[in-house]
C-alpha cells in the first residue's frame, strides 16, 4: 500500500484529522467477518474498500462510524480512542448508508434542514448543498415524490450542509445517474483538497484516486467465534 | 443540545401532524373503547359511575400502547435512527426529545378527551379535577415506559404483540394510583398520597427510561 498521496490538501479548511484502526475484529451473528484489520489515514487521504459481497465492507464502515462496536481492536481519531467520546465522533464523521432517511411527508429542504441543524449547519448551507447535488429546483417537493436516485442525492447533500472531516460512504453511487456520479467524484475531490478523509465502498469505477483496502485479505482463518 | 432537543421535537410533531391519521387514531380508539364499555355495561348510571375511573385509565393505557410502535419504527426502517445515533447530540437527549414529541401528539389529546368521556360515563363531578391531574402526571410516564419497550422490540417480528407483553405490566402502577386518586376524590378523601406517587413515578421514569431506551437503541442499530 503506497503512502504517496497525489491529492495532498491544497487548501485545508477542515480541522486536520487523522483516523486509524488497529487490529480490528468484527463479529456479526456469532461469525467473524474480518480480523486483524488495520489502517492509517491522514488529511486528504481516500480509502476504497474492496471485496466480495458479504466480505464486511458495510460492517467496516459501520464500525468506523461508531454504530458497530469492534469485537477487538481500537479506532483512533487524532490518536485518541473513538469510543471515549462517541458524540465528538458523531460531530466529526458522516455516514452515508444504504438507506436514505428521507421522510416522505417532509419537503426536500425540510428533510435536509433537520440534519443541518443537528450538525450545526445553517439554512443557507442547505440551499447551497441542494444546488450542488442538482436538487435546488425540487426543494419544496415532499420526500415521497422523489425517485431512488433523487433520495440518494438528498442523502449525499447531508455531507455538505455542515463540515465534517471524515466521510464514510457505503456505495454512494447506488441509483445515481452519470451526472450525479460525476458530482460525487467532484465532492470527494473537493473534500480531500479541503483536508478531509474519505472512506468508501463501491461496485462501479469511481474516478477517485484512492488507496485500496482489500477485505478478502482479512478473512479470518477461523470463521468460528472466539471461545 | 437544547437546540437539538427543540429541533427533534419540532420535526416529530410536524411528522405526526402531516400524517394526521396517527394522533387521530389514538383518540378515536380511546373514544370507541370507552363507548363500547358504556354499551356493554348498559344504561345503569350507578354501575357506569362506579367503573368510570377504571375504564378511562385502562383505555388510556391501551390507546397509548397503540401509538408506541411508530415512536422509533419508521426511523429504524428508513435509516434515520442510524443517523440520529451518529449526531453530536447524546442519544439520551434525542430519546427524551422523541418521547416529548410522542406525548405532545398522543398524551395531550388523550388528556383533552378524557373529561368528555368522563361525562359520558357519568363520573361524579368531584373526580374531574383528580382525573385531569392524574392524567397529566400519568401519561408522560406511559410514554417514557413505552419508549423502552418500543426500542427493545425494534427489528423483532410481530413486535407489536411483544411490545404489549413488555409494556402493559409496567403500566400497572400508573393504573392503580391513577384510578385510586379519582376514587378517593369522589369519596371525599385525601388524594395527596396518590399524586405524590404518580409524581415520583414520573420523576423516576424520567431519569431511568431515556437511559434504558438509548441503550436498547444502540443494540438495535448494531
Amino acid at each position: 500500500m503506497s503512502r504517496k498521496n497525489p491529492t495532498r490538501p491544497i487548501n485545508p479548511i477542515l480541522p486536520a484529522t487523522t483516523f486509524a484502526g488497529r487490529e480490528l475484529l468484527c463479529i456479526r451473528g456469532e461469525r467473524r467477518v474480518f480480523a486483524d484489520l488495520s489502517f492509517d489515514l491522514e488529511p486528504g487521504d481516500a480509502l476504497v474498500l474492496l471485496g466480495r459481497n458479504g466480505s464486511g465492507k458495510s460492517s467496516l464502515l459501520r464500525v468506523m462510524a461508531g454504530l458497530l462496536r469492534p469485537a477487538a481492536g481500537v479506532l483512533l481519531r487524532d490518536g485518541k480512542p473513538v469510543a471515549d467520546d462517541p458524540e465528538a465522533h458523531g460531530g466529526a464523521a458522516r455516514h452515508v448508508g444504504h438507506m436514505d432517511a428521507v421522510k416522505p411527508v417532509l419537503t426536500v429542504a425540510e428533510n435536509l434542514t433537520f440534519w443541518a441543524n443537528l450538525y450545526g449547519g445553517s439554512s443557507e448551507g442547505v440551499m447551497i448543498a441542494l444546488e450542488r447535488v442538482g436538487l435546488g429546483h425540487l426543494a419544496t417537493l415532499p420526500g415521497k415524490m422523489l425517485s431512488a436516485g433523487q433520495k440518494r442525492r438528498v442523502n449525499l447533500a447531508r455531507l455538505l450542509v455542515a463540515p465534517a472531516p471524515l466521510w464514510l460512504l457505503d456505495e454512494p453511487t447506488t441509483a445515481l445517474d452519470k451526472t450525479a456520479v460525476a458530482v460525487v467524484e467532484s465532492m470527494i475531490a473537493q473534500h480531500r483538497a479541503n483536508g478531509g478523509i474519505v472512506v468508501f465502498s463501491t461496485h462501479v469505477d469511481l474516478a477517485v484516486d484512492a488507496r485500496p483496502l482489500v477485505l478478502d485479505d482479512h478473512i479470518p482463518a477461523n470463521r468460528e467465534p472466539l471461545p | 443540545m437544547m437546540v437539538a432537543f427543540a429541533d427533534i421535537v419540532r420535526r416529530d410533531v410536524r411528522l405526526a401532524l402531516r400524517q394526521g391519521a396517527d394522533s387521530l387514531t389514538v383518540v378515536a380508539f380511546f373514544i370507541i373503547g370507552v363507548v363500547l364499555f358504556a354499551f356493554g355495561v348498559g344504561p345503569e348510571m350507578a354501575v357506569l359511575e362506579r367503573i368510570s375511573a377504571g375504564v378511562l385509565w385502562v383505555m388510556a393505557l391501551l390507546a397509548s400502547l397503540l401509538s408506541l410502535d411508530r415512536l422509533f419504527q419508521t426511523d429504524y426502517e428508513d435509516g434515520s435512527l442510524d443517523l440520529l445515533a451518529l449526531t453530536p447530540t447524546p442519544l439520551g437527549v434525542i430519546v427524551a426529545a422523541k418521547v416529548t414529541a410522542h406525548w405532545l401528539t398522543t398524551g395531550l389529546p388523550l388528556i383533552a378527551t378524557a373529561p368528555v368521556l368522563a361525562v359520558l360515563l357519568n363520573m361524579n363531578t368531584a373526580g374531574f379535577g383528580a382525573l385531569m391531574l392524574a392524567m397529566i402526571l400519568g401519561t408522560p410516564t406511559l410514554s417514557l415506559i413505552g419508549a423502552v419497550g418500543a426500542a427493545l422490540v425494534l427489528g423483532a417480528r410481530r413486535g407489536g404483540v411483544l411490545l404489549s407483553l413488555l409494556v402493559l405490566p409496567l403500566y400497572i402502577p400508573v393504573l392503580v394510583f391513577g384510578v385510586s386518586a379519582i376514587d378517593s376524590a369522589v369519596m371525599g378523601m385525601a388524594t395527596q398520597a396518590q399524586f405524590f406517587i404518580l409524581g415520583a413515578l414520573l420523576l423516576g421514569t424520567l431519569v431511568l427510561c431515556p437511559w434504558a431506551t438509548q441503550a436498547a437503541l444502540r443494540q438495535a442499530v448494531e
